[in-house]
């Protein structure tokens, strides 16, 4: 997508396998974009001001009647506003219900690497990452539910078999806008269903803007559930509709 | 596996849960777990903790990708968040539950049906009420925390292409699902009062509830 430089405040490149997390303020647009043709950024998302209230897998798919994310939809919280609404998407089909690998998972499928021997090459797992960053914020395994994996679509069968869908994403970018002040936390390790040989996951940019409301109408008239849910962010947050 | 049909007369627990109310039972490792939806098209949302741990809990995305299936029934295993299996079903006469669909709140149903929809009772009011008895690591009680994405016993999800929809129950009046417990857990419920959409057929009905020892 193209992007002037009118309004940036920062850009982290996290690189494969990698961990990070941060504040997104109120009213940046956050910029996700694919480094390499086989990327996954796993996210969980927390109101900063209470992070009890953190994104709902399951509320922000059956409010929307979607199995997977898009341009349009919302990220909803458990209680029921939307942390923020993905303004534009390169890529589609954003699963949201495979959650991450862990250590175990890790080792089987690509060997066993520590840091003594492979520094900071060292393969990662989804768990890992998340913890990590979790923790640096005073959360914790009770905090750790179903998050979405950003690039990766998952195919679902009629008797609910599942499959990831091979892509190339090299360049793929998803935007997000930001209804409420948000603790996000981000893993690059492979999807936990990507079965390939290596691990060699592509690198993630993220790319913050302040903007004006930017795209927020598409979301908030994608289907009635998600005017209330803007609705009642905006009473929340003590502003008038 | 055997297809043996147990005994009412020999369970060390049976009992019946009214519609809309919470349930918290604890099971010993080896134990059966069978919950009877008595009326059909009852959703039965459900939480389980290790009872020793209550940090190591039930996990749906765990429990999807590790079998690489959205949907559970006999022979499933139901996974914590730290790679264990909790409990495996081993019986199921309904053929079909939901892991995806969440739990309703009275703030998800402010979203998904009108405002006024927030004054209804709910299962996550549920989970709380009966979460406030269960203690974790330390004797401090669990709470909204410790709440985290549920299995919704007999109740249908499906999944077509992007889609996803609350179905119709593919239950119906005397079906059951039996699990077996692969730790001692303890098992918190909400018999769900959703009136706004089909997973219980817009009519709440209760369940029953059994424990046997490990056979």
């Amino acid at each position: 997508m193209m992007d002037s430089g009118r309004g940036r405040l920062w850009r982290v490149d996290i690189p494969g396998g990698q961990h990070w997390s941060g504040i997104v303020r109120r009213g940046t647009r956050l910029r996700l974009t694919a480094q390499g043709p086989v990327a996954n950024a796993a996210m969980l998302l927390y109101n900063q001001a209470d992070r009890l209230e953190r994104y709902n897998m399951a509320d922000t798919l059956k409010a929307q009647h979607t199995a997977l994310l898009g341009a349009g939809h919302v990220l909803m919280s458990d209680m029921g506003r939307v942390l923020a609404g993905i303004i534009a998407d390169e890529a589609g089909g954003h699963e949201t219900f495979c959650g991450v690998s862990d250590t175990a998972d890790v080792r089987e499928r690509y060997g066993a690497t520590r840091f003594q021997e492979d520094r900071n090459a060292r393969f990662l797992s989804g768990r890992e990452g998340l913890l990590a960053e979790l923790r640096k914020w005073g959360l914790g395994v009770a905090d750790l539910t179903a998050n979405i994996n950003w690039f990766s679509r998952v195919a679902v069968d009629r008797d609910g078999g599942i499959a990831l869908q091979a892509r190339n994403v090299q360049g793929v970018s998803v935007d997000l806008y930001f209804e409420m002040d948000t603790l996000v936390a981000i893993s690059t390790a492979p999807h936990p269903l990507d079965d390939a040989a290596r691990y060699a996951p592509a690198g993630v940019t993220l790319l913050a803007k302040r903007m004006q409301a930017a795209g927020r109408e598409l979301c908030r008239l994608h289907c009635a559930e998600n005017g209330r849910a803007y609705a009642n962010t905006q009473a929340y947050l003590g502003e008038g509709a | 596996m055997s297809d043996h049909v147990r005994d009412a007369a020999t369970a060390v627990r049976d009992e019946v849960c009214a519609a809309g109310e919470p349930w918290v039972g604890q099971l010993r490792v080896g134990q059966i777990f069978r919950i009877v939806d008595l009326m059909g098209n009852q959703a039965v949302d459900t939480l389980f903790y290790a009872t020793a741990d209550p940090e190591v809990r039930y996990s749906a995305a765990d429990t999807i990708r590790r079998q690489r299936q959205l949907y559970l029934t006999k022979g499933s295993r139901l996974w914590s968040s730290d790679g264990r299996v909790m409990l495996t079903i081993v019986a199921d006469t309904c053929g079909r539950h939901d892991t995806v669909g969440g739990a309703c709140s009275a703030e998800s149903n402010s979203v998904r049906y009108a405002f006024d929809r927030c004054f209804m009772h709910s299962c996550r009011d549920n989970f709380l009420a009966a979460l406030s008895a269960v203690r974790g690591a330390g004797g401090s009680p669990l709470g909204k925390r410790d709440i985290t994405s549920n299995v919704n016993f007999f109740m249908n999800v499906p999944v077509e292409g992007e889609k996803l929809t609350f179905a119709d129950g593919v239950s119906a009046p005397g079906k059951y699902v039996e699990m077996r417990a692969d730790m001692d857990v303890t098992v918190v419920m909400s018999n769900c009062p959703q009136l706004n959409n089909p997973c219980n057929a817009y009519n709440p009905t209760p369940i029953r509830l059994l424990v046997w020892d490990a056979p």
